[in-house]
This record gives C-alpha cells, sequence and structure tokens, in this order.
C-alpha cells in the first residue's frame, strides 16, 4: 500500500533501522492501546453483574464470575435489540439508497444545466455542510411531524433533506471531471436525458456513488439526535436511540447487558469495516478531497 | 443538449429539491422566525424583538457552555492533528504491518457517538476509582479530559488517513531533489512535506475544529454536562433548553441560542478557511 521510497546511503541505513524498531514497537504498543477499551467492555461483558463495579472493572473473568452469554440473553431481550437492529437497517438502508438516487441525479442536472436556480442549489448544499444541526432541530421535528415523516420507513425523504449536502458536493466534485463528449454521443444516439444519466452518467459516477454511500452510512447508522427528535420513541428505537434509552431508564442501571448491548452494536460494525476496509478508507479519503 | 436536460427537472432536480426544502431550508427559516418570538407551541406566538437573544447572552449556562466548548475545541483540535500526523509520518515509512496499525487506529472511526461515550465512561471510572478520585460525573475538570480522551481516540485514525494521503501525493523527485542537496530528514520534513500537505492540514483542521464545536452525542453520553452543566457543551445546553427546562420563555431563548451557535459556526469555518488556504501552494 505506502509507497514511500528510502532516500539513504549505507551509512545512513543503520540509525534508520533503529528508528524502525522503536517505532515498530511503540506503534504496537499504541495499537494494544487503541483496541483495549473494547477488549475491557467483551470481558466484562462476560461475567457476571454481581461482579462488575467500577473498582473490579479491570479484573479478568473468573470462573466463578464467567457466565457466558447470558448477559447477551438478557440485554438483547430486554432491549428488544432485534427489532432496533432492523428499524436501523431499514432507515439506514432506504435513505443512503435515496440519497445516492437522487443525489447524483441533481448533482448531474446542475453541473450541465447552468441555471440562476442551479447555482443557488449548489451554493445551498454547500451552505448547509456547516450549519449545526441544533439550528434546524426543533422546527424540522415539527415540520416531519405535521407531515407525517416520523416512521421509520420514510424517515429517508428526512435524511435525504438534512445529507443532500454533502452527497451534491461529492457528485458535482467528480462530475465537473468528466468530459461532455460521451453524453453528447448519446444524445445523437437517440437517448434521451434520462436514459444518458443511467446507462452512461451513472455507472462512470460508481467510485464516487461508492465512497459517497460510506460516508452517508457511517453518519445515519451512528445518528442519535435525529431519529430521537423525529421517531416516535415508544414505538421505534434505532440503535442508538436503545442504548440511550437503555442507560437513561430509572432505576439500577444492569451493567452486565448493558455491556453486552454495546459488543453486539460494535461486532457487527468491526466485521463490516474487516469486510470493505477498502472502501471505507478510500472514501474517506475521497470524501476529504472533494470537501 | 442543455435544452434537453432542462425539460427534465421535475425527475433530476425536484425530488432532492423538495427533500432539501423540507428538510433544512424550510426548518433553517422557520428556526431564524422563530429566534425572535415567544412560544411553547408552534401555534401561537408572539414578537419579542430582540430579547431572547438579550436573555442567551444573560444566561450563564450558556456562556459557561460557551468556555467550556472554546477550550475543548483548541486543545483538541491541535492534539488531534499533531498526533494524527505524527503517525501519518510513522505510517509513510514502509514499516512492516504499516496496514495493520491503520486498521486498528481508524477502527474507533466507525463506532457512534453514543456508545462510545459509554465505553469510555465505564473505562475512565473505572480507572478514577481504583486511583481514589471522584467519578467523571463529579467534577468537570475529568469530564473535560474524558472528552479529549474520547476525541483524540475516535477522531485521530480518519485524520490520519487523510494525513497519510497527502503525504503518499507528495512527489517523489521532489524528496530525491531535497535529499541530494543534502536536506536532513527534518529539514525535508518542515520544508518540503509540510507546504505539500498544506491541503490535508486545511481540511483537518476544519474536520476536527467543527466537529469538536458541534459535539453532542458523546458528550451526552460520556458526562451528560454533569456535574450541574459544568461539563455541558453548547449543542447539549441548546438541547437541554429546548427540552429539559420549563417555562414559556425557553423555546424561544432555546432558538435564539440555536442562531449564535450556527453563526459561532459559520464564522469559526470562515475564518479558519481563510489563513490555511493562504498557506497552501500549487503543486
Amino acid at each position: 500500500m505506502t509507497k514511500a521510497k528510502v532516500y539513504h546511503d549505507g551509512a545512513v541505513s543503520g540509525a534508520r533501522r533503529a528508528v524502525d524498531a522503536f517505532l515498530s514497537i511503540l506503534l504496537t504498543a499504541l495499537s494494544l492501546i487503541w483496541i483495549y477499551p473494547v477488549v475491557l467492555i467483551l470481558l466484562n461483558s462476560l461475567k457476571a453483574e454481581t461482579a462488575i463495579s467500577t473498582t473490579s472493572v479491570f479484573e479478568l473473568p473468573t470462573s466463578e464470575t464467567f457466565v457466558g452469554l447470558d448477559n447477551y440473553i438478557h440485554g438483547v431481550t430486554q432491549m428488544n435489540f432485534l427489532s432496533s437492529f432492523g428499524y436501523s437497517v431499514v432507515i439506514t438502508v432506504t435513505s443512503v439508497l435515496l440519497i445516492i438516487l437522487c443525489c447524483s441525479m441533481c448533482a448531474w442536472y446542475i453541473t450541465r444545466v447552468n441555471t440562476l436556480p442551479s447555482r443557488l442549489m449548489y451554493l445551498l448544499c454547500a451552505f448547509s455542510m456547516v450549519v449545526p444541526f441544533q439550528m434546524v432541530m426543533f422546527t424540522l421535528s415539527k415540520t416531519a411531524d405535521s407531515l407525517s415523516l416520523n416512521t421509520p420507513f420514510n424517515i429517508c425523504i428526512i435524511y435525504l433533506g438534512f445529507g443532500a449536502g454533502l452527497a451534491v458536493f461529492m457528485f458535482t466534485g467528480f462530475m465537473k471531471s468528466v468530459p461532455l463528449a460521451i453524453e453528447e454521443a448519446a444524445m445523437i444516439d437517440g437517448c434521451n436525458p434520462l436514459q444518458i444519466f443511467f446507462r452512461v452518467v451513472f455507472p462512470i459516477l460508481k467510485p464516487t456513488a461508492i465512497s459517497t454511500a460510506i460516508l452517508e452510512t457511517m453518519w445515519v447508522w451512528n445518528d442519535y439526535l435525529l431519529p430521537t427528535l423525529v421517531l416516535d420513541i415508544k414505538k421505534y428505537r434505532t440503535i442508538p436511540m436503545a442504548i440511550q434509552y437503555f442507560r437513561g431508564s430509572y432505576g439500577r442501571v444492569e451493567m452486565g447487558p448493558m455491556m453486552a448491548c454495546i459488543m453486539i452494536t460494535v461486532i457487527p460494525i468491526i466485521i463490516m469495516y474487516l469486510a470493505c476496509q477498502k472502501y471505507i478508507i478510500e472514501g474517506v479519503v475521497a470524501g476529504a478531497v472533494k470537501g | 443538449m442543455e435544452k434537453a436536460i432542462r425539460k427534465y427537472w421535475p425527475a433530476f432536480l425536484l425530488p432532492t429539491l423538495a427533500a432539501f426544502i423540507i428538510g433544512f431550508i424550510w426548518p433553517f427559516v422557520w428556526g431564524l422566525y422563530l429566534s425572535f418570538h415567544k412560544f411553547t407551541t408552534v401555534s401561537k406566538t408572539t414578537f419579542v424583538g430582540l430579547s431572547n437573544y438579550v436573555k442567551v447572552f444573560e444566561d450563564p449556562t450558556f456562556v459557561s457552555a460557551f468556555w467550556f466548548t472554546a477550550k475543548f475545541t483548541v486543545v483538541s483540535t491541535i492534539l488531534i492533528n499533531i498526533i494524527a500526523f505524527l503517525l501519518a509520518l510513522a505510517l509513510t515509512r514502509g514499516l512492516r504491518g504499516t496496514n495493520v496499525y491503520r486498521t486498528v487506529f481508524f477502527l474507533p472511526n466507525l463506532i457512534g457517538g453514543i456508545v462510545l461515550g459509554y465505553i469510555w465512561q465505564i473505562l475512565l471510572n473505572g480507572i478514577l476509582t481504583n486511583l481514589g478520585l471522584p467519578l467523571l460525573a463529579l467534577d468537570a475538570r475529568y469530564g473535560f479530559w474524558g472528552l479529549i480522551i474520547l476525541m483524540c481516540w475516535q477522531q485521530i485514525g480518519y485524520m490520519m488517513i487523510i494525513y497519510i494521503a497527502g503525504l503518499q501525493n507528495v512527489p517523489g523527485d521532489l524528496l530525491e531533489a531535497a535529499s541530494i542537496d543534502g536536506a536532513t530528514s527534518l529539514q525535508t520534513l518542515i520544508k518540503v512535506k509540510l507546504p505539500m500537505v498544506m491541503p490535508s492540514i486545511t481540511i483537518c483542521t476544519f474536520l476536527t475544529l467543527t466537529n469538536s464545536f458541534k459535539l453532542f452525542d458523546q458528550n451526552l453520553a460520556l458526562t451528560g454536562g454533569e456535574p450541574a452543566k459544568a461539563s455541558q457543551m453548547l449543542a447539549l445546553n441548546i438541547y437541554d433548553t429546548f427540552y429539559a427546562r420549563s417555562g414559556p420563555q425557553w423555546k424561544g431563548i432555546g432558538q435564539a441560542k440555536s442562531v449564535v451557535f450556527c453563526l459561532l459556526v459559520i464564522v469559526i469555518a470562515l475564518v479558519q478557511l481563510h489563513f490555511t488556504r493562504r498557506k497552501e501552494v500549487q503543486q
């Protein structure tokens, strides 16, 4: 992956090797520290409720305190985790698909049609990326309520509206470098704009679409405040809402099931990450270059 | 061709535009309007002029949240960018295991703010208790540094990725020329690499500044603003004003606070872009 080239003569390479060895040790230690918090939660999620306290949190599970997956079973049923997982999946998938489809079309339109509304739309999208959510949270939740956009099945329209900024920005950034000639050829061959877009333009946009999809997925999947304000918390809870609700409910919080729930939230993320690491990292870099 | 596309605007432009109006433009304009009004329900509002804005600055919790946020933003921006840049330098030397390190450092970024907050609350409270110190929720100083640690853990990997991409784009012939001219590695770093990765620095400072300033989830989950709102940041303070205080005046004040908050974010973003963009060189 790394393209680092070494420019040195023989005398320097000894010193360089020493530095490299030192760095390797340092980075390994740092990596272990980096994953420790997750390992700590994993270990504690396997302990009996009575064995978990702030003083004993660093002790490893022993044969007496080890309870296997009890906390997981307890946590999943108590938190109603499966339905939360389902809602999170539905919201994320519909929102991201809708954002990719609509924003790529919109971005193509505003790069190819140079009129005042196009330019205005582009500026507003850029502006919306800076505005903090708190600015619109109250009025947005009221608007969503009055339009009945408050279920997991149509909240994607809200996400399209609030997430359009980044997506339009990324697509237009890429679109500017796509030559017009191919599209003009398609037009001469008798394609209408819709056919041109789906048969010619969208395939070219695919890498940007993947990057954008990843950035938007990271946002929607982990988003807490927007669904909390828009959805009815008694009926629908996404995973972040369920964790916060579980934690904030009255009475003593059971730490074991709580940590088990954290783990079952984190594990799918880690698996997804290891599976599509290449795309995720490319997506982050692409997003940074365009932003 | 432009004319043909323009005829299809209901298909291309309308869906995004409609959602954008519902999800952003209308709430934004309505929010501005409400910030000059007193209301408990949005159907009954009375115009009060600038009085909400005056009350924003008379509210001691807002002022203290502002200073907490400002300090947090400065410290976290500096720490995250320096550490991320050093890691990126270490990971572009072609060490064995570079990919593994990169994978590990980036990982926390994918975990949501609420979950991150709880993970660190458990870990930090464990450390504090074993040292015989008060819990996170009892001392705002620990809350502050707890948030800094959490933010570093989450964001360093992301910024590191951007810096790595920047460093890999430094042309090899420039580095070669520097080494032929007898530059030490420190000189190469300061005179060649730093100016060449200035665009990455611009982006990373922009992202860390705005992320830190707008922080909400992590603040809510790690300290919840405890003790007595002393570790509350601006975003949480606004949320608290809207939804946790009773009294007919608070919603209007909350909306005025949001407008002030929004202006602050815009000013910070513009000032920062202005200063770092000036330092960028043409490649």
